[in-house]
């Protein structure tokens, strides 16, 4: 039987120059679900990430997130007509050196021709205070295949070195 | 290299429903991925059921998050587990039933299912059964149903 849970090209690791996107494009449409792994860490002190799917900016995006933050109770948020995704979560220079949070982000049937909706678990663990874990679900109000993913810091911040993102496609047959 | 993730099942909705039902798994994985995109009018949960079994033998912990508040809740004896609320539209729903075919165990699962109309949820359950697994059921609330064009995808994992 042929493989169905395959990596898309490479794994993108950020050089010592540092990177504002990652970006994974002509993704093609052979697959039924798509899951970007991420490491992550930025140079900046915004806390999550944000993603667009095929190249689509517009204000077409909605989640709900829960999340702890390692005392008190769980919490949650939401956020409506986005211009991107905004349930993925960082390390960044408020954490200590060297440690990377750990993301998931699964897309569904991401090649069909309705809305697209996704899922994504986040971890911010740093051995001291403003660790998260983050679960999110959200929905892009468009039809549009996703040919292509970016996922980026809140502005001015970038990706630091030894940042990786890899892109599997998952075949239901 | 070997296929260690396989497809074992698919559909996709042709009319709507309140059951779907995965039958005749076999046992030759080690762990299976259930992964669901739901949409629903109404105002639905999604349980899981195993085996066919409709007795008293399932709990679940769960943890959601309603946009404005997290709220956890726990459910013993009941008739199917759960993986709480996944009403409208653009539900993800994705279940990992560990160590399925075992013979020895009681099963658990853990699940991730939300929707941006609806919350963020995450859920563990038992199943108070050594059986191995060989079907699985999603079911909905009552009175309440899937749309057309809802998916189902069941995976086999190989430890080796």
């Amino acid at each position: 039987m042929a493989n169905t849970f395959v990596q898309i090209g490479s794994t993108v690791t950020v050089g010592s120059g540092g990177a504002a996107t990652i970006d994974f494009t002509s993704i093609p449409s052979t697959y039924t679900d798509l899951l970007v792994k991420l490491s992550t860490r930025t140079n900046g002190t915004g806390g999550n990430l944000r993603f667009t799917l095929a190249g689509i900016t517009s204000g077409v995006y909605s989640e709900k997130a829960l999340y702890g933050a390692g005392s008190g109770s769980a919490a949650s948020f939401s956020n409506t007509s986005q211009a991107f995704a905004a349930t993925v979560y960082t390390d960044n220079t408020n954490h200590t050196a060297s440690t990377f949070a750990s993301s998931e982000l699964y897309i569904p049937n991401y090649a069909g021709s309705t809305n697209k909706s996704f899922s994504t678990d986040s971890v911010v663990e740093s051995n001291a205070v403003g660790v998260l874990a983050v679960m999110g679900a959200g929905l892009m109000a468009n039809t549009s295949a996703v040919s292509s993913i970016s996922i980026f810091p809140i502005s001015p911040d970038n990706f630091v070195q030894y940042t990786t993102a890899s892109l599997y496609g998952i075949k239901n047959s | 290299m070997a296929t260690t993730y396989e497809p074992i099942a698919t559909t996709t909705l042709a009319s709507t429903a309140a059951t779907y039902t995965f039958s005749s798994i076999p046992a030759t994985y080690t762990d299976l991925v259930m992964v669901a995109t739901l949409s629903s009018s109404g105002t639905t949960y999604s349980g899981i059921r195993f085996n066919g079994d409709t007795a008293s033998n399932y709990s679940l912990t769960d943890i959601y998050g309603t946009g404005t508040g997290a709220v956890s809740s726990r459910q013993a004896n009941i008739t199917g587990g759960g993986s709480g609320d996944t009403s409208g539209t653009g539900t993800v729903l994705i279940y990992q039933i560990n160590n399925y075919s075992n013979t020895t165990t009681y099963k658990t699962t853990i699940s991730r299912n939300g929707s941006p109309s609806t919350n963020a949820v995450a859920s563990a359950c038992l199943w108070r059964s050594t059986a191995a697994i060989n079907s699985v059921t999603i079911y909905t609330g009552t009175a309440d149903s899937w749309a057309v064009g809802s998916t189902f995808t069941l995976y086999g994992i190989k430890a080796a």
